[in-house]
């Protein structure tokens, strides 16, 4: 800190701390950015995550196999399931689909529904959280109250009720994950709006005669949202396992092919005994995908964390 | 123990290394004292001066990242850092007793406070049962504890900050260590709270021949307090010795600075206003705020949803008048609403009764149009407290310092980049510094910082919420000398907020004394200083640490 010379005043020959400092020039966004890549769960989180979405993205050439095809269809017989050979590195299921194949282009459909259905929660959320946050008053309490009502209610329960209203169909378990979702982010936005709305740099806000709506944009808003990007990471893993359950209770549609995580649980249940793989599988890919945000996010929330912000 | 000859305590080339992203810092760097048995000694030193990092070392209490490096520590001549975890546990409490800083954090808010000292008494063995809780009302009596018997069955938030760190002191002496080391014991309370529990302590520990090691930021309150003075600075110990004569006679520069800047010695105002008060008309008084009767009640909620609301009257019939070009100081101890009467003139609340006017007009809230707020907002401007919360930490200095000329479309980009370049200057801050977040500046620099934005707009009134509380005294010297020298070159008016009679000297040319809710005494500095009338205004005068030391020919 070269420059606390100057703040000592011009008349006193002390020594000031030597060396350059290397954090000038950052804010909070970059300093989180660098705290992270220290943070070796950060590394992991974000590896999976990076090592799926690729999967994902690039479904039609990783896969040897169609989504949808029955390859194997030949060889499977009510007793037996072929398992891994050089033609299916993870076997066949119980329709002669590749497994493989299946959880690939699973990967792009589970992911679509996690990460639709979070931006759909958040957009609700921060929507809701805004309306509370800035205004207050009535407003305030009306929505909270609302809020409350959905939070009172079990999400995974909602959630089934929603998608049951809707419709069986991929975009009813996106609504439904979303719809439970939105309270959250509601709650919380207004939550940490509310505390930053009481610091002193929103008080000298409004006594530069800014309007409120100014300080509610680019001062108190902006400020309240690390949380709730971290959150909406956390998120992110919830959403993933929820789609999962909805698909492996039927509410996703398609047919028993379909590819989709949750959905190839729900077959898998009945060859259990058979072939447990079926189940293993899919059932490890959710885990690891969930495992991978909540990693990534509690790792971005000790980065955004005020406490070990430097001062 | 007692034919261990020599000192209590001897700490020698003392070093403290933190590990942080930034590799190793040492936080104390090769210091040496000594406290020999029944002395108090004082180590003073601004923050990050290492002195609660030299204390902590003593009694092994130091954060996980941190370690001792290099020297030694003996007790009684045992090695402490020797003993290892388990011998330093046998010493500490025992033999070393510790008042921490904070009587709002370090006391268990879940359970009663006479169980928090018998369980002390238990856990280093010195009685148990019963015994251990007929002990504690003993000792919270001892600790000036009114009505131990009843207190011991309080939890600690029913207790006011002077009773907890009277708990505080009672444990800490619960087992009449041979040292107390006392970590800022008196920092979060009031001036004349501080006062009675340091003359308790005193006699105290002087009753009962302990040791004690003062940590304090407070140079008057050190050598009024200590036998021997140690002086830190940036991890080393600069100088040491007698205190008054390292008052009179300080050797190193950094204790010049520091005794020259403690606000508890000053004795005058910094620079005189104006040079001569040139309106002092008697017809025509020039007065840019008049507060008349102003009074401001508060709704507190009722319990449960139903009960019925309280009321609290914050401010109650307070009147005053700050004259153009001049500084009004409102002092008072925290809760006497001198905070509410400030954000009433900076019109962020209503007031309940009574008004409030500036240049001639009624400040009035919610029934003024924009364009007439917007013109009152632009004249008056606050500068808070906390410089760590006062500045959005999004903001770069430069977008800061730029926002109040960008929200009011003064000027083009290339005009008000002159302009947030002028006001760095004035505020004596380095160009450099524009690109940087608030997080990577010094107390001093985001205050000097929250200056600059106030100024951006040109004020005629400037409110100071505390402006100076928070910083270490050296910078608060520099902000009050910024303050002063801007006040005599534009001509500015400062309504001045503290609970820091020491500070009202320096700055302010009248002062109202606050007292809940009301203006006790008021009139020039120098008469209320001088000659005060109210026995409130009075005590808070002596509280002022290191009133009482005859420095003989000092000036401000």
């Amino acid at each position: 800190m070269t420059t606390e010379t100057h703040a000592l005043g011009p008349h006193d020959p002390l020594p000031a701390r030597p060396g350059p400092d290397p954090e000038a020039g950052a804010s909070i966004w970059r300093l989180a950015a660098r705290r992270l890549r220290r943070n070796p769960g950060a590394l992991v989180g974000a590896t999976i995550i990076v090592l799926f979405v690729l999967v994902a993205l690039l479904a039609p050439v990783l896969a040897p196999y169609d989504g949808q095809a029955l390859p194997g269809r030949a060889q499977i017989r009510p007793t037996y399931i072929p398992g891994p050979s050089a033609d299916h590195l993870l076997g066949l299921d119980r329709f002669g689909g590749d497994l493989l194949s299946k959880l690939i282009w699973g990967a792009r459909a589970s992911l679509t529904i996690g990460v639709l259905s979070t931006l759909l929660g958040l957009a609700g959320g921060l929507l809701l959280g805004v309306l509370a946050g800035a205004f207050g008053g009535w407003v305030d309490m009306a929505t909270m109250r609302l809020v409350d009502l959905v939070l009172s209610v079990p999400s995974l329960l909602l959630a089934v009720s929603i998608a049951a209203v809707i419709g069986q169909s991929p975009r009813a378990v996106v609504i439904a994950i979303g719809a439970v979702q939105v309270p959250v982010f509601a709650r919380l936005l207004r939550g940490t709006m509310l505390a930053q709305r009481g610091q002193e740099y929103v008080l000298a806000a409004r006594s530069l005669g800014l309007t409120r709506r100014t300080v509610t944009m680019s001062h108190v808003l902006p400020n309240s949202l690390g949380p709730v990007i971290v959150q909406a990471t956390l998120m992110l893993a919830t959403a993933v396992i929820e789609a999962a359950a909805l698909s492996f209770l039927g509410l996703g549609g398609g047919s028993p092919t379909t590819a989709e995580w949750g959905r190839m649980l729900t077959v898998a249940q009945n060859e259990l005994e058979v072939a447990p793989r079926l189940a293993l599988w899919p059932g490890a890919c959710i885990a690891v995908t969930a495992l991978g945000f909540t990693l990534f996010g509690e790792a971005l929330r000790e980065a955004l964390d005020p406490k070990t912000r430097t001062r | 123990m007692d034919a261990v000859d020599g000192p209590l305590l001897s700490i020698r080339d003392l070093d403290v290394g933190f590990r942080t992203d930034q590799g190793t810092a040492l936080a104390v760097r090769g210091a040496s004292f000594e406290v020999h048995a029944g002395e108090t000694v004082a180590v003073v030193g601004e923050s990050g001066s290492g002195k609660s990092t030299t204390a902590a070392a003593v009694v092994g209490l130091l954060a996980p990242n941190g370690s001792v490096t290099g020297g030694q520590i003996h007790f009684q001549g045992i090695d402490l850092l020797r003993a290892g975890r388990a011998g330093i546990a046998r010493v500490r409490g025992k033999e070393i007793g510790l008042v921490p800083q904070d009587p709002m954090s370090n006391l268990n808010p879940v359970v009663r406070v006479g169980r928090q000292i018998a369980e002390t008494l238990e856990d280093n063995g010195v009685v148990r049962g019963p015994a251990a809780r007929r002990r504690a009302v003993e000792l919270l009596d001892e600790a000036g504890l009114p009505d131990a018997a009843a207190r011991a069955h309080q939890y600690p938030h029913e207790l006011s900050g002077g009773m907890r760190q009277r708990v505080l002191i009672a444990m800490g002496l619960a087992c009449r260590p041979r040292l107390l080391i006392a970590d800022e014991p008196t920092s979060a309370l009031d001036v004349t709270v501080q006062r009675t529990i340091l003359d308790h302590l005193d006699t105290l520990t002087a009753d009962l021949g302990t040791a004690v090691l003062l940590i304090t930021h407070d140079l008057g309150l050190a050598a009024e307090r200590a036998d021997r003075v140690v002086v830190m600075y940036r991890g080393e110990v600069v100088e040491q010795g007698p205190a008054l004569d390292l008052l009179r006679s300080p050797r190193h520069e950094y204790t010049r600075r520091l005794s020259a800047a403690a606000p508890s010695l000053a004795s005058a105002r910094l620079t005189p206003a104006r040079p001569s008060p040139p309106r002092d008309a008697p017809d025509t008084p020039d007065n840019i705020v008049e507060v008349d009767g102003v009074t401001k009640v508060f709704r507190l909620r009722g319990p449960g949803l139903l009960g019925r609301g309280r009321d609290l009257t914050a401010v109650d019939d307070v009147s005053f008048t700050i004259p153009r070009g001049t500084t009004v100081a409102l002092v008072g101890e925290s809760g006497s609403g001198k905070s509410t009467v400030a954000r009433m003139v900076l019109d962020l609340l209503t007031p309940t009764a009574g008004e409030i006017r500036f240049n001639g007009r009624a400040v009035s809230g919610a029934r003024r149009d924009r364009a007439a707020e917007v013109r009152f907002r632009k004249q008056v401007q606050p500068v808070f407290q906390d410089p760590y919360s006062s500045l959005d930490p999004l903001y770069s200095v430069h977008r800061t310092i730029e926002e109040p000329l960008r929200a009011h479309r003064l000027g083009s980009p290339d005009r008000r980049r002159e302009r947030v370049e002028e006001l760095m200057d004035a505020v004596a801050l380095p160009l450099d510094l524009l690109r940087r977040y608030p997080g990577e500046l010094s107390g001093g620099q985001r205050q000097r910082v929250a200056i600059a934005r106030a100024l951006a707009v040109d004020p005629d009134l400037v409110v100071c919420d505390e402006a100076v509380s928070a910083l270490d005294v050296i910078v608060q010297s520099q902000i009050l000398h910024l303050l002063a020298d801007l006040q005599q070159r534009w001509g500015l008016s400062y309504l001045f907020i503290t609970h820091d009679l020491a500070v009202v000297r320096q700055i302010a040319d009248e002062v109202c004394v606050v007292q809940g809710g009301r203006v006790v005494e008021s009139g020039p500095v120098d008469q209320v200083f001088e000659a005060p009338r109210e026995g409130y205004t009075r005590a808070l005068l002596d509280a002022i640490p290191g009133r009482s030391l005859d420095l003989g020919a000092r000036s401000g």
